[in-house]
């Protein structure tokens, strides 16, 4: 592809929120006619960039240029006028209207004042079959897969002059036919000289359908590469990082060697349709397992079929040697199973309830509301884990929606640990936590493996997943891959090959 | 002093006193109240025995928003269980009639309420249009009871419940008193209130952390259809009647906002039953003022409705922050 003027480039982009910087001088440049993938962890901050791109957020630091203007959206609608149209994975459309409704919705061809329906859906029809698109644009929106609402809001923006074309994670909800049918649309836009930046973390559809990859972590930029002369190897290292960073000053801490005989839970070929591909898994006591994998790879899954938050469709259950069929998160918990979710905001916290009560609430459940855990009991136990967990501000009678993220991790922590669980699934119980909260949580990983709690470690963080696992399991696209020992031969590098290729090193 | 402002009662005790002391300057002998044959007489009394009714609805109606619903229902459950107690009553005016009246309009109303509770958490239709099925087709039940009829008892007895004096103070204020006692009871002793609050604050989350929350949301409905049947007894008692259409009309709208103004969030999650007392105390003596003080009949809606405005207002911490900003302190 010959080298041509960017249509927009960002130079030097920075981005503060209170108490985190989530850009710090990135720069990306985009090109007429090309694919250009935007890669990145979770927090990598390539959602505030497309924000601070579409107008969303002020940028505290650097400056956009589009076409050589230097231009500054103050929000979407702007930005969709000067031509930098967005489509996002949760299609912001109207399901209840027409699809041609849906395309001219706040710019309805008129005739004599009124909404001429007949020359909408004309003009529908002509911008679908443009597009390749071979739908009747009468139709209701709803009635049609997600693959073809996508492209309906891709034709939507495309038509209100899109030169500049961000789509979102538009692939992480189809499947294979779908997206295929999808990446035809992109292509045919690409030919039409459109910029197209793409976000996603698939890595298979990235290297299928993009040119050029910038790749962010920690709000910087790693580099932009074009996508031919990137090995998948390397863009995974590139977008881990191997850097132990701000993390270096934890102690390296011996696993403990300690290994129960009996499997506490095993799983054979559980999976659930869509979700996880049938898995199998062995957990002992005192054993951490950690789950390595890209977001999206199904490591949450994974997680919420052995606690039972989702139904596992196939496969067998087994805890302490007896079949189990989870018939909810109770029937989990009877067995000591305690599950951290990932979403602490949306299934964790009850945000305008106390520290007390936060902390309380899993035990209370296990009780029934007849019998209250006794004040002084509550006090007690509350009072020892916000003393061992370091919980600030120390005071139980804060409502939790004033605490820090890190903070709040480990009131959800203490709700488990109350509990006393045999098995602790912990998933991504580090993410989004400043760095002093980070080393607690890893320290009390080590030393609960050490008492005898089993626990399965989820982490975006390869080093973290490799300084705990007794054992590593990796997943790629939504199925288990690999299962590896985690002795002194395996490091960063054997487990990032997995990731890439999908075969053990 | 900004620990009292910033106490959530505070707005919600300040608007019912001055609506209080409002009333001094039209009815100078508002405050005053004596003892006449054993019996407390006064305006304030007044306020506090007609308010019993809404108070026991207003009660349930805070457990069900905090659960994050909503109970329409609560007016045709009042009705229906002042018609079949009223229509026992009629042939057994004694006392034993009038306990069996009271015994089998209860447990009608538990059974109408367990009804919701059904509909809401196992079906799981929208609390809304669940409790709107029964808002409708209650009235025509009670209608079906009395026969199309306004059936009218002469039983002292049954009379006493709505419209008695125990120990000189009202009896449907004292049945009142103790139902919030329990129901307080029941949420803040147990971990009842809490568990409620959860599950109306976040419902993912609360059956992530193993709540039933279907048995505790079905428990809520027929709580509340239990306490609508009981101020349904008292509404019939209070008049010797039982009129199907009427009894309790429309109580649902100020159910709602008697727990609204005591600073529940119709969104569900924390309540406060103290604060449920205060908003159905404070729209009771409203009604009392309007009629006190010889607003014209025609405009008593709309003047209610402008200083329910004026309340909610008044309670928003919004309000209150723009209001303050553009008169410079």
């Amino acid at each position: 592809m010959a080298e041509t003027t960017p249509i927009l480039e960002m130079r030097g982009i920075g981005k503060r929120f209170p108490g985190v910087t989530a850009l710090d001088g990135v720069d990306f440049r985009l090109h007429p006619g090309e694919v250009h993938a935007l890669m990145g962890e979770n927090g990598a901050g390539k959602s505030t960039l497309i924000k601070i791109l579409t107008g969303v957020y002020d940028i505290d630091d650097g400056a956009i240029e589009l076409d050589g203007e230097p231009v500054l959206f103050s929000g979407p609608q702007q930005a969709q006028h000067a031509g930098v149209s967005t489509v996002y994975q949760e299609i912001n459309l109207c399901p209840n209207l027409s699809v041609a409704e849906n395309i001219y919705i706040g710019r309805e061809p008129r005739r004599f004042g009124m909404i001429s329906f007949r020359a909408m859906r004309a003009k529908a029809a002509e911008l679908l079959g443009s597009l390749g698109i071979d739908i009747d644009p009468g139709s209701v929106l709803a009635g049609h897969s997600i693959a073809v609402q996508q492209m309906v809001a891709i034709a939507r923006a495309v038509d209100i002059s899109a030169r500049v074309l961000i789509l979102d994670e538009p692939t992480s909800s189809l499947d294979a036919g779908e997206v295929a049918q999808l990446f035809r649309v992109i292509r045919d836009l690409r030919e039409q000289g459109l910029a197209i930046v793409f976000v996603t973390h698939f890595l298979d559809q990235v290297y299928e359908i993009s040119d050029r990859i910038t790749v962010l972590r920690n709000g910087r930029l790693v580099g932009e590469f074009r996508t031919a002369e990137l090995s998948q190897r390397d863009l995974v290292e590139k977008m881990i990082g191997k850097e132990l960073s701000a993390l270096e000053s934890i102690e390296e801490q011996a696993k403990p060697q300690l290994r129960d005989p009996s499997p506490l839970l095993v799983a054979e070929g559980v999976g659930r349709t869509g979700a996880i591909a049938p898995f199998s898994l062995t957990i002992h006591a005192g054993e951490v397992v950690g789950l390595a994998g890209l977001l999206g790879s199904g490591r949450s899954e994974l997680a919420r079929l052995l606690f039972g938050a989702d139904k596992a469709d196939s496969g067998e259950l087994r805890v302490d040697g007896r079949p189990v069929t989870m018939r909810g998160p109770r029937s989990a918990m009877e067995r000591d199973i305690a599950y951290l979710s990932e979403n602490r905001r949306t299934e964790g916290l009850i945000e305008e309830l106390t520290v007390r009560e936060n902390i309380i609430l899993a035990l209370q459940a296990n009780r029934g509301w007849a019998r209250p855990v006794p004040r002084r009991q509550q006090d007690e136990l509350v009072a020892k884990y916000v003393e061992a967990l370091r919980i600030r501000p120390a005071d139980p009678q804060t409502v939790v929606r004033n605490l820090s993220g890190g903070n709040q991790q480990k009131v959800l922590l203490a709700r488990w640990l109350i509990t006393e669980p045999r098995l602790l699934i912990l998933d991504e119980p580090t993410r989004g936590i400043d760095v002093g909260a980070k080393a607690d949580i890893q320290r009390l990983v080590v030393s609960l493996a050490g008492d005898g709690l089993a626990v399965l470690f989820i982490s975006a963080e390869l080093e973290e997943v490799l300084r705990l696992s007794h054992t590593i399991v990796v997943l790629r696209d939504r199925a288990v891959v690999a299962q590896v020992e985690n002795t002194d031969a395996v490091d960063a590098n054997s487990i990032m090959n997995t990731i890439a290729t999908g075969v053990t090193a | 002093m900004t620990g009292v402002l910033k106490h959530r009662l505070f707005w919600p005790s300040a608007a019912l006193i001055v609506l209080l002391l409002g009333n001094l300057i039209f009815t100078p002998h508002f405050f005053s109240i004596e003892i006449r044959n054993g019996q407390l007489y006064g305006s304030l009394i007044d306020i506090l025995r007609l308010s019993a009714p809404l108070i026991l609805v207003a009660l349930g109606m805070t457990l069900v928003i905090a659960t994050g619903g909503i109970d329409l229902s609560v007016g045709s459950v009042m009705a229906v269980a002042g018609a079949l107690a009223c229509l026992i009553v009629v042939d057994n005016p004694g006392l034993s009639g009038v306990l069996l009246a009271c015994v089998a309009a209860v447990t009608l109303a538990l059974v109408l309420g367990l009804w919701n509770g059904f509909l809401v958490s196992v079906v799981g239709l929208q609390p809304i249009i669940a409790t709107l099925i029964l808002m409708v087709a209650g009235r025509g039940l009670a209608q079906l009871i009395t026969e199309g009829q306004i059936i009218t008892v002469n039983s002292p007895p049954y009379r006493f419940i709505g419209a008695g004096y125990l120990l000189t103070f009202p009896f449907a204020v004292i049945i009142a008193a103790v139902v919030v006692a329990f129901t307080a009871l029941l949420t803040r002793r147990t971990a009842l209130g809490m568990l409620v609050e959860s599950v109306g604050g976040n419902p993912r989350a609360s059956r992530l952390s193993g709540i039933h929350s279907r048995r505790l949301i079905w428990g809520v409905y027929a709580f509340t259809g239990v306490a609508a049947g009981i101020a349904g007894l008292m509404a019939t008692a209070n008049v010797s009647s039982a009129d199907g259409n009427a009894v309790g009309s429309l109580i649902e709208l100020n159910a709602i906002l008697a727990v609204v103004i005591g600073g529940t969030s119709l969104a569900g999650g924390r309540f406060s039953i103290a604060g449920t007392v205060i908003g159905a105390l404070l729209i009771q003596a409203l009604d009392t003022t309007i009629y006190t003080t010889g607003v014209p009949a025609q405009t008593t809606q709309l003047f209610k409705a402008v200083v329910v405005i004026v309340i909610c207002l008044i309670q928003s911490p919004a309000f209150r922050r723009k209001v303050l900003r553009t008169v410079p302190a």
